[in-house]
C-alpha cells in the first residue's frame, strides 16, 4: 500500500500557487478566545505530490471504468461521459442554491423536465427530487405515509410490514419513523406469502414496503391482489425503487397500486456511484399522497420557472436537505433521459433483463444453482452455492475473492439474507455478449479449482495491493484516524 | 457438534443459565458464539437493572452479525462481566466459563419455560433443516 | 441504441441459448395487463451533441453573476488539480467499497479524510461523511438521543439563530421520533445566544445544545461560555461549524472546559462548487467513546493475511443491512465522490493555505462591511464579531433593490425578512476570497444607484 499523505508532509512546504493575496495576519479584530491557537495538522505536501498520491491510491480501486461490476441491486452501469461533462457545465457549478429565480431558469427547467420524466416513468401524479439518496427517499416515503394517516385523524397505524427478504434500509427506515417493523415471509418461488399478509393487516397496519422484481430477482406476481389486500385495511404501499432498471417503460410502480416510492436515479439513470456516494433518491406519489411531497420543488407558470415551498404545499412533510437535493446528479439523470428518449429507456429493461437471463441460463449449464430455478431471471438472479459449501467446503466470499483475482467485481455476497451462500449477479444492460462469456468461464473454472487447487480460491485474492484483511482486528480496536496522539488538545 | 453440558438449562433463543443458590449466571451457548462468528463487541446491561423473561438484556456484535440477548430468567442485574467490554472473544473462546454476560437475582424460583441439555440439543437439531 | 453494445447476431445467439424466440418472452411473469406498450411525454432522443449544445444554453441561462450569497453554500477558488483527480474514473464509477480488497483506494482515501476532518476539529474521530449539513445535524440530534440513558424525554434546544433550513431540516427528521425541540431565541441587540436568555428559558435537563458558529447571521457565538453552561447542566454539544472557518476559529474540540461532544456541519466549503446545492457533503465527528453510535460509513485500519496495512468499512454491524430494524440509521450512503475531492482540497491547501483562505474572506468582508457602512440608508444590524457574512438594514425595501442589482447580474445577498420578518428589510451579506476590491466597489457603486 502507498504511503499515507501525512507521511509525504514536510514542515513550511505547500502549494504555493493556490495562495489567496492575503494581506492579513492575523484577524485582530475577532477576540482572541474565539481563535485557533495551533493550527490543524494537515499534509503540507506540494501540488504534484497530492496529484500523484491521490492518483495511484485511485489505480487500486475496481470501477466500471476499469472492470466488470456485476453488483446485484447496485446497477454498475456505464456513467455516460456526455452526460458528465454536460452537467459539469460552469453555468450549473456557479449557480448559488440561493439564487434569486430569474438567475436560475436554466437549471429549473432540468429539474423541471426530470420531475415530469420521472411522473411519466413511475406513473405517479407527483415528484419531489430532494431526498439525497435512496434510503432518503424511503424516509420521505414512510414520512408521507405517516403524515397522511395523521391528517386523516387515524393515529392506531403503528405497524409497517416488510418482507423478509427486504433490503435492509427497509426496517431501518420504518423504525426510524416510529413504526414497528413485522416482517413478511416469502414462499418458495419467490413471492410474499398471501396468507401470511392477509392474517398480518388490521387497522394497526400503516402500509407495506415492497421492491419488484424483488431482491430475490423476480417479479412479484400477485402485485395487485398484494395492493388491494392493502388497501382494504386502509394500508398504503411504498415501492422501493432499487430494480426499476428490470421495468423501465415496461411496467409502472404507479399501475401496481404503488402509493409512494423512490428512484434510485445513481442506479437507473447512470449517475456515477462515487465510491459509495452522492446518491440521489427521488420521491414520486400518486393521488393520496401527492400533497405530502418535501419541498422544494419546481413549478411552472406563465413568466418560467418556479420554486414551490411550504407555501404552496401547506401538508408537506417539509425539507429534508439544506437546498434543494443532489442538483448535480439530478442534472445528469435528466440529461441521460434525454439521450435515452422513451424507446432507448424501454431498451435499458429488455436488455437488463436479456443479459441477466442468459448469464443465468448459462451458469445453470454449467452446473451452478439457481436459487428459484422456476423463474425468470428479472434484472439480476441469485446464485447458490450451498452445494458447493457442502461438498468442497469453498463459500460465497470464497468465491467473490477468487473473482477478484480473475479482474472481476465480485457479486452481491450475502444477500438477500434468505438464501444461503448466495451470489446476487447484475450485469447490466450496457456489457457486452463478450464479458458477460467471460465472467461465465471464469466461473467454470473457479467450479474446477474446488475440486483440483482449493486452495488457490481460500488464499484469493493474491493478485491485489492486499489479501483478505482482518475484520475482526478492524473492528474490535477500531483505528479510523492516523497518529491519534498528535491530536492536540486545548 | 458444538458442546451442550448436561448441568446447565437453556433457552430456546441459546442463552444457558446455572444456578447457584440465591443467584443465576447466563451466558450464551457455544452453538451461539460458533453461528455469530467471532465477536468484536459486547453491550451488557447496568447492574441493578430488572428484566423480564425474553425481554432484551444485551447485544453481541461479530463482523457480519448483531444478535440480542432475551433475559432467559427474570430478575435483578447483580453483576455483569466487565472482562468482555475489552475481551468479547472470551465468548467465543470459553463460551460458559470466561465468557459468561452477567448474573440475576431472579425474581421466581420455578423455570418452567427452560430447557435441559437433551432438550436443547434436540431444538439445535431441529433448527438445522 | 445508446449504451447498448449488442449486435443483432449477438441478440440471436443469446436468445437461442434462453431458449426464447424474442425479448418480449422473458417479461411473460409480468401480468399483461399491467404492461404498457411504451412510456409517453417523453422529449425525443437527442445525440450528445446535441445534448451538448442543450445543455450549454441552459446553462448560460444562468452564468456570469457576481455572488454576495452565503447562508450556508460558499463560493471558494478550487485548485484545478482536485476535480481533475477526484473525476478519474477508478474514483466516480466505483461503488460502496464492499470489496475491500479491490477498493484500497477509496479506502485510504476515506480513512484520510478522517483523519484531517478530525485533525481540523480538533475531535477524535470521524465518520466518512453523510449527505449535507442539515441532515448531519438531524443525525448528530438522533446520535445524541441515542447516547442519553439518562432522560426518558429528549429536549433538544435549538437556536433561532441557526440556519432556518438546518431548522427545518432537523424538524422533519426528528420529529417522526418522540422528542422534543426547543427553539432559543437569540439576543436581539448582539444576534448571539447568551446565557441569560438560557437561563430564563431552558429546563433543568436536556439532551443536547446545539451551538452554531458562525451562527446564520455570521455572527460568532461566545463558545466557550456556552459549551460549559450546557455541561454543567448534563447536556452533550453538538457544534454546527463552517470548517474551512476552524481553520482560524476556536475547534469545536476546544470549546470549554471540554470540549465539544460532536462537531458536524456542511463540506462544501472545503472544495465543492455552490452548484445549485448539491451534491455536497456532512460531516460528523464524536468522541472516541461514542463512535459506536456514530452513524454511516467508517473506514478502519487494519493488516491482510500477510501483515501489510490495508483498509476496511468498519462497525459494520451497528448498520442497516445487518442490525435492519434496530440500525443507528437507515444511511448507506457516504459522499465519496465529495469526500475525496475535499480531501485532496485539503492536502494541497494544507493548514495554512486554508488558513490564508480564511483569513482573506474574512478581511474581504471587513473591507466591504467598512464600505457599507458608510453608505448613507444602511447600518449593520449587530455590531458582534463575524468571520465573513454579516446582516445589514436597509432603510428602503430590499425586494426593489434585489430586483435592480439582479437586473445588473449582481447577488448582492439573501433577504432574510421570509425566515425573520421580525428585523424588517435585512440583507445577508457574503464575501469570499473569490472577490477583489474591485468588485467590493462595484457591488457598492451599483448598490448605491439601486437604493
Amino acid at each position: 500500500m502507498p504511503e499515507l499523505i501525512f507521511d509525504l508532509s514536510r514542515k513550511g512546504r505547500c502549494a504555493h500557487a493556490q495562495l489567496p493575496p492575503n494581506t492579513l495576519q492575523n484577524a485582530t479584530d475577532i477576540p482572541a478566545e474565539l481563535l485557533r491557537v495551533q493550527p490543524a495538522a494537515l499534509p503540507e505536501v506540494s501540488e504534484l505530490q497530492a496529484v500523484r498520491h491521490f492518483t495511484r491510491l485511485s489505480q487500486l480501486n475496481f470501477s466500471i471504468d476499469t472492470h466488470f461490476y456485476p453488483l446485484g441491486s447496485c446497477t454498475m452501469k456505464y456513467n455516460p461521459r456526455g452526460v458528465h461533462k454536460a452537467a459539469q457545465l460552469p453555468g450549473f457549478l456557479q449557480r448559488h442554491p440561493l439564487a434569486p429565480e430569474s438567475h436560475s431558469q436554466g437549471y429549473m427547467a432540468c429539474a423541471y423536465e426530470l420531475q415530469e420524466i420521472l411522473k411519466s416513468v413511475t406513473g405517479m401524479r407527483a415528484v419531489s427530487l430532494t431526498p439525497m439518496a435512496g434510503a432518503q427517499g424511503e424516509f420521505t416515503g414512510v414520512a408521507m405515509i405517516r403524515a397522511y394517516h395523521h391528517a386523516r385523524h387515524d393515529r392506531a397505524r403503528t405497524e409497517m410490514l416488510v418482507p423478509d427478504a427486504a433490503h435492509g434500509t427497509n426496517p431501518a427506515t420504518a423504525a426510524q419513523c416510529g413504526y414497528t417493523v413485522r416482517e413478511i415471509p416469502t414462499d418458495a418461488d419467490g413471492n410474499v406469502n398471501i396468507d401470511a399478509l392477509r392474517a398480518a393487516v388490521g387497522p394497526q397496519t400503516a402500509g407495506i414496503m415492497l421492491t419488484n422484481p424483488s431482491t430475490l430477482g423476480v417479479f412479484e406476481q400477485k402485485i395487485k391482489e398484494i395492493a388491494a389486500i392493502l388497501h382494504d385495511v386502509g394500508g398504503l404501499l411504498y415501492y422501493d425503487g432499487a430494480n426499476l432498471n428490470a421495468i423501465l417503460g415496461k411496467v409502472r410502480p404507479g399501475d401496481m397500486g404503488f402509493d409512494v416510492m423512490h428512484i434510485n436515479l445513481h442506479k437507473t439513470f447512470a449517475t456515477p456511484h462515487g465510491g459509495g456516494g452522492p446518491g440521489s433518491g427521488p420521491v414520486a406519489a400518486g393521488e393520496r399522497l401527492a400533497a405530502f411531497l418535501p419541498t422544494p420543488m419546481v413549478g411552472k407558470s406563465a413568466t418560467g420557472y418556479e420554486w414551490l415551498t411550504a407555501k404552496a404545499c401547506p401538508q408537506t412533510i417539509g425539507r429534508l436537505s439544506t437546498f434543494m437535493g443532489n442538483a448535480g446528479i439530478l442534472l445528469r439523470a435528466h440529461f441521460y433521459a434525454r439521450l435515452l428518449g422513451a424507446a432507448g429507456m424501454q431498451r435499458v429493461a429488455e436488455f437488463a433483463t436479456l443479459n441477466a437471463n442468459y448469464m443465468l441460463k448459462r451458469l445453470t449449464a454449467a452446473g451452478f444453482n439457481a436459487a428459484f430455478p422456476k423463474r425468470r431471471a428479472s434484472h439480476e438472479f441469485i446464485i447458490t452455492l450451498k452445494k458447493e459449501a457442502k461438498e468442497y467446503h469453498i463459500s460465497a466470499l470464497d468465491v467473490a475473492k477468487r473473482l477478484l483475482d480473475a479482474g472481476m467485481h465480485a457479486p452481491t455476497m450475502y444477500f438477500p439474507l434468505l438464501v444461503p451462500e448466495c451470489l446476487l449477479i447484475e450485469p447490466t444492460e450496457t456489457e457486452t455478449r463478450e464479458v458477460l462469456d467471460a465472467f461465465v468461464a471464469t466461473m467454470i473454472l473457479i467450479l474446477k479449482e474446488m475440486q483440483t487447487q482449493p486452495d488457490k480460491i481460500k488464499q484469493a485474492p493474491q493478485y491485489l495491493p492486499v489479501s483478505r484483511l482482518d475484520e475482526v482486528a478492524a473492528a474490535r480496536e477500531p483505528e479510523v484516524v492516523a497518529g491519534q496522539e498528535v491530536i492536540e488538545h486545548a | 457438534m458444538s458442546s451442550v453440558p448436561k448441568k446447565l438449562q437453556y433457552s430456546k433463543t441459546h442463552e444457558w443459565v446455572r444456578e447457584d443458590e440465591d443467584i443465576v449466571t447466563i451466558g450464551i451457548t457455544d452453538h451461539a458464539q460458533c453461528m455469530l462468528g467471532d465477536l468484536v463487541y459486547v453491550e451488557l446491561p447496568e447492574v441493578e437493572a430488572g428484566f423480564e423473561i425474553g425481554e432484551e438484556c444485551a447485544v453481541l456484535e461479530s463482523v457480519k452479525a448483531a444478535a440480542d440477548v432475551f433475559c432467559p430468567v427474570s430478575g435483578e442485574v447483580v453483576e455483569i462481566n466487565t472482562l468482555l467490554l475489552d475481551h468479547p472473544q472470551l465468548i467465543n473462546e470459553d463460551p460458559y466459563g470466561r465468557g459468561w454476560l452477567f448474573r440475576l437475582r431472579p425474581f421466581e424460583k420455578e423455570r418452567p419455560e427452560l430447557l435441559d441439555a437433551e432438550e436443547y440439543n434436540k431444538q439445535v437439531a431441529s433448527e438445522a433443516h | 441504441m445508446p449504451f447498448i453494445p449488442h449486435t443483432q447476431q449477438d441478440v440471436a445467439e443469446m436468445l437461442s441459448v434462453i431458449g426464447v424466440d424474442s425479448i418480449d418472452v422473458l417479461f411473460d411473469e409480468i401480468p399483461a395487463d399491467l404492461r404498457i406498450s411504451g412510456l409517453r411525454d417523453i422529449p425525443p432522443a437527442l445525440n450528445e451533441m446535441a445534448l451538448l449544445r442543450l445543455a450549454a444554453t441552459r446553462a448560460e441561462q444562468d452564468s456570469g453573476k457576481l455572488c454576495f450569497i452565503g447562508a450556508g453554500a460558499y463560493e471558494h477558488h478550487i485548485p484545478a488539480a482536485v476535480w481533475e483527480v477526484a473525476t478519474r474514473g477508478e474514483f466516480m464509477t466505483a461503488y460502496t467499497p464492499y470489496q475491500a480488497e479491490a477498493s484500497q483506494g477509496t479506502l485510504q482515501v476515506l480513512y484520510e479524510y478522517q483523519t484531517m476532518m478530525a485533525r481540523l476539529m480538533a475531535m477524535n474521530v470521524s465518520n466518512a461523511s453523510l449527505y449535507d449539513g442539515a441532515s448531519a445535524l438531524a443525525e448528530a440530534i438522533l446520535m445524541a438521543m441515542r447516547l442519553d440513558k439518562k432522560n426518558k424525554i429528549h429536549r433538544i434546544v435549538l437556536p433561532t439563530n441557526l440556519h432556518p433550513h438546518y431548522r427545518d431540516t432537523v424538524h422533519a427528521i426528528v420529529r417522526q421520533r418522540d422528542t422534543e425541540l426547543l427553539a432559543i431565541p437569540f439576543d436581539a441587540h448582539s444576534g448571539k445566544i447568551t446565557v441569560e436568555m438560557l437561563e430564563k428559558m431552558m429546563p433543568d435537563t436536556f439532551t443536547a445544545f446545539v451551538i452554531p458558529q458562525p451562527n446564520f447571521f455570521g455572527v460568532l457565538e461566545d463558545i466557550d461560555t456556552l459549551t460549559d453552561w450546557a455541561h454543567a447542566r448534563g447536556a452533550r454539544v453538538i457544534a454546527v461549524v463552517n470548517p474551512l472557518a476552524m481553520a482560524l476559529l476556536k475547534p469545536p474540540g476546544q470549546w470549554g472546559k471540554k470540549g465539544a461532544d460532536m462537531a458536524c456541519g456542511e463540506g462544501q466549503p472545503l472544495g465543492v462548487p455552490l452548484a445549485s446545492g448539491g451534491p455536497y457533503y456532512g460531516f460528523l465527528c464524536c468522541r472516541t467513546e461514542d463512535i459506536r453510535q456514530l452513524p454511516g460509513r467508517i473506514a478502519g485500519r487494519t493488516r491482510d493475511t500477510h501483515g501489510r496495512n490495508g483498509f476496511v468499512l468498519t462497525l459494520q454491524a451497528r448498520e442497516q443491512h445487518i442490525r435492519r430494524a434496530r440500525a443507528t440509521s437507515n444511511i448507506c450512503t457516504n459522499q465519496g465522490l465529495l469526500v475525496t475531492a475535499s480531501t485532496i482540497y485539503m492536502s494541497i491547501m494544507g493548514a495554512t493555505g486554508l488558513r490564508d483562505v480564511a483569513l482573506t474572506c474574512h478581511a474581504n468582508a471587513r473591507l466591504l462591511r467598512d464600505k457599507l457602512k458608510a453608505v448613507a440608508g444602511i447600518r449593520c444590524y449587530f455590531e458582534s464579531a463575524y468571520f465573513h457574512e454579516f446582516l445589514v438594514q436597509l432603510n428602503c425595501p430590499v425586494d426593489g433593490v434585489l430586483t435592480q442589482l439582479h437586473k445588473k447580474n449582481i447577488q448582492p445577498g439573501l433577504a432574510t425578512k421570509t425566515y425573520y420578518p421580525e428585523l424588517g428589510e435585512c440583507l445577508l451579506v457574503c464575501v469570499t476570497e473569490t472577490k477583489t476590491p474591485a468588485d467590493i466597489d462595484y457591488f457598492i457603486q451599483q448598490l448605491i444607484c439601486a437604493m
